[in-house]
């Protein structure tokens, strides 16, 4: 029972260090720090440039993508050696949020579907930060229940035209090329009539809307599909198998293992320590304590889960499934916890303005995106479905859809 | 990183649990519940056999010498198995104090006694209600005897001797509390058993009228002594939490997979998977933070009173979450007496307000957590 590397992995941190010492965009690092909930502190940085920038230095060093294999771009890195250089390369990873999901789930599926020649072709650039990927699965019919999706791709010829409406999908109005999932037989049950393509993103046809969210901002997108050509060459997997192979991106979704979810503890702590109430500060008050005290032990509860998983990865082992609690605790754990914190702040609570409001509006901000934690890349109940069954062992729910022809199925409702 | 069990420890841990599966059934348990006797004997000298209570205590006074981490997995496995013996007031406590606070001399005459099992002891320092301050601890010392009320004190009436905070002059300071070492069968030591929400541990009232008492510790040290001595049962405290709450989660679960309603198993409804799945997740997260306490228990990390804390909020919530729904799956059938399910509700509702209750924990950790924050 220890944290400590060993010399295997001392040596890997060190190499990491060293070159990130000599190498890191030390002029990002304040701002990066104060970032996180939808607000960005690089002002006046042109943050895509900066991104891309980064990823590049990174790539042409041999540090990108280290889970990848080398001739793909990426490092062949063990997993542990992944979790090493994620913790040392700390608020510069925020850099990367733009990649996410082409590295962490577009990539590994092109990997696992895609011609040899196409890997060659578009995995490198990837890598690089050169190009964008975007993920196109959600829809309107079809959120939790993916498998209800309705976007129609038909053959013609050697190509497939796709008519549709995508929703959700981050980074679409910015990325190059995405991975798609269509229905290409509606005639039999849902899981069985979908095929998954990759595509580029500026095809004729494709119109990208943005999403205003509840906090404002514009991160996700619809994206809609008008007599898309999609050549065959570029289809991944079978003609039908586009349920497996959509399996295959979202367990890569899932392999990726942080060092906890944040869940805004640090900065409510540090908030009330600090706060003056009529009777001291608010830290002294047995109410607060009580409350904060469950929510630090769910945020070091988080943390050290992480340790066990990378516990696991050190000595060549796949983690068990307590890694699959992160972002059911952490999602409520940051609405509970932003929704606290403006209490404390009395009526002013409701200020937005970084200016006027507490805090620097931090916990408005957070209050703000909170919802969609809980929402995204599977619901709290989704999560919870998925460790009644796969960790519990529970039986699935019954499916009155299951093996009923696609539109044969009633739907309504978005 | 290594945050794990070595593969011998967790030998261990199955080799206990086998050994608790077979000697602690909930029929044992229930021998214990129902009847007369205070504690299990027979598990009590099998435990001893195992060398179980002498695991952490070192072999110059007759222990085994192993580290704290093999100790924790013992405690996890007795907190599964709703141990009905006084272990944790003897090995957890009463060794604990001996071995922060005890003289050589009183070193030798405990330690091998506890580690064999002859000696029970236990921890005596509530004295009525309300949460256990400076200011609670008024049982007088004077002149090397004792006189006041302890109650409720865990295992008191099967120990032989007491770890006893008494208060050396007069006042509400922590500077005026000492410990001292009663000999539990001597004169002007009173002990009655009381009613408790547990049965399965035993409690008692002890009145001490001029009771003999020698010092444990330096006089005005006791209530520092005691703090330290109890961030370390803490954490092994969880961990009997821990176990407890893992097997009140697995009850839950095999009894949703078995029971039949609506015409189809009643752990297919998203209502009983979801709350298995939060009891699944505190659970786990009170298995993490527990580590972090072993880890600092075994290694003598400064951080031991803010892993210790974290180890006893986390696994306090996580046994009386899992105790309590373990009910609400078994419907109408979980608050029989007949069923199990009540001997974990019980006992979490007894260790979570054993060495302090949750409140009192949920202070220190926020204490311990402020000062690392203005540091």
């Amino acid at each position: 029972m220890n944290f400590d590397d060993n010399p295997q992995e001392a040596a890997f941190r060190k190499e990491v260090r060293s070159w990130l010492d000599a190498n890191a965009p030390r002029q990002y690092e304040a701002g990066l720090k104060n970032s996180g909930f939808g607000h960005t502190a690089l002002e006046g940085v042109d943050v895509m440039k900066a991104s891309k920038d980064w990823q590049k230095k990174k790539f042409d060093a041999g540090w990108a993508c280290l889970h990848w294999p080398k001739e793909y771009g990426g490092r062949g890195a063990t997993p542990i050696e992944r979790v090493i250089w994620q913790q040392e390369e700390g608020v510069y990873a925020a850099l990367s949020s733009l990649f996410i999901i082409g590295h962490g789930m577009c990539g590994p599926t092109m990997m696992a579907y895609a011609s040899e020649e196409h890997k060659k072709k578009y995995l490198p650039p990837l890598a690089a930060g050169e190009h964008i990927w975007c993920q196109l699965f959600s829809e309107p019919a079809g959120g939790s229940d993916l498998a209800g999706l309705r976007t129609k791709a038909e053959k013609d010829g050697d190509e497939w035209i796709v008519n549709g409406q995508k929703i959700w999908t981050s980074g679409a109005h910015y990325s190059d090329y995405g991975i798609l999932i269509t229905r290409t037989d509606p005639t039999v049950p849902k899981h069985k009539g979908l095929t998954m393509f990759f595509l580029d993103m500026k095809s004729p046809g494709i119109e990208i809307r943005p999403i205003k969210q509840v906090n404002g901002q514009s991160g996700f997108n619809e994206v809609y599909f008008t007599d898309v050509r999609i050549p065959d060459s570029q289809r991944l997997g079978k003609v039908g198998d586009g349920w497996s192979v959509s399996l295959t991106t979202l367990m890569n979704e899932r392999l990726s293992i942080g060092a906890g979810m944040p869940t805004g503890f640090p900065e409510l702590l540090d908030f009330c320590c600090r706060l003056e109430t009529a009777d001291g500060p608010a830290i002294d008050n047995p109410a607060v304590r009580s409350k904060l005290a469950t929510w630090a032990t769910r945020t070091s509860g988080l943390k050290y889960t992480a340790f066990r998983s990378i516990s696991a990865l050190s000595k060549g082992e796949t983690p068990g499934p307590e890694n699959s609690i992160g972002k059911l605790v952490a999602g409520p754990t940051m609405q509970e916890i932003a929704a606290f914190a403006l209490d404390l702040q009395g009526e002013a609570g409701a200020l937005l303005n970084p200016e006027q409001a507490a805090a620097n509006a931090r916990f408005q901000a957070m209050l703000l995106r909170s919802p969609a934690t809980r929402v995204e890349g599977g619901t709290d109940e989704i999560l919870r479905n998925i460790i009644a069954e796969r960790v519990l062992g529970l039986p699935a729910d019954i499916r009155v859809d299951k093996s009923v022809p696609f539109n044969q199925i009633p739907t309504k409702g978005r | 990183m290594d945050f794990d069990f070595s593969d011998d420890q967790k030998q261990l841990k199955d080799q206990a649990r086998r050994f608790l599966e077979a000697k602690s059934s909930p029929k044992a348990v229930r021998v214990i519940l129902d009847g007369p006797e205070p504690y299990d004997r027979e598990l009590w000298k099998g435990l001893a056999e195992m060398g179980f209570m002498g695991t952490a205590i070192p072999e110059a006074y007759g222990g085994l010498g192993a580290s704290y981490l093999e100790l924790c997995v013992i405690a996890e496995e007795l907190g599964r198995a709703v141990a009905p013996v006084p272990f944790s007031s003897s090995i957890f406590l009463a060794a604990e104090f001996l071995l922060a606070a005890g003289t050589e001399a009183q070193k030798q005459a405990y330690l091998p006694k506890l580690a064999s099992g002859e000696l029970i002891g236990c921890f005596a320092l509530s004295e009525g209600i309300g949460h256990a301050t400076p200011k609670s601890i008024q049982l007088s010392a004077s002149g090397g005897k004792l006189t006041g009320t302890k109650i409720p004190v865990l295992d008191g009436d099967v120990a032989d001797f007491a770890v006893v905070a008494a208060r050396t002059s007069a006042g509400t300071d922590a500077r005026g509390v000492s410990l001292f070492l009663v000999d539990l069968k001597g004169e002007g030591v009173k002990r009655t058993t009381v009613e408790t929400i547990d049965p399965t541990r035993s409690q008692a009232r002890i009145d001490f009228s001029g009771a003999a008492a020698e010092p444990l510790g330096a006089a005005g040290d006791g209530f520092r002594i005691l703090t330290d001595v109890l961030d370390r049962a803490a954490v092994l405290t969880a961990f009997e939490q821990v176990g407890g709450a893992d097997r009140a989660l697995e009850m839950g679960r095999d009894y949703a997979l078995d029971r039949m309603a609506f015409g189809r198993p009643i752990g297919s409804f998203q209502a009983v998977k979801h709350m298995l799945a939060d009891m699944y997740v505190s659970a786990t997260l009170a298995r993490s933070n527990c580590y972090y306490g072993a880890w600092a228990l075994s290694t003598g990390s400064g951080e031991l009173p803010e892993a210790a804390a974290t180890a006893r909020v986390s696994a306090t919530q996580a046994y009386q979450h899992c105790s309590k729904n373990n009910i609400q799956v078994h419907g109408g059938m979980g608050f029989t007496w007949q069923f199990d399910c009540h001997l974990h509700y019980r006992r979490s509702n007894l260790l979570a307000l054993s060495l302090g209750s949750l409140s009192t924990w949920e202070d220190k950790l926020i204490e311990r957590l402020r000062a690392k924050n203005a540091a």
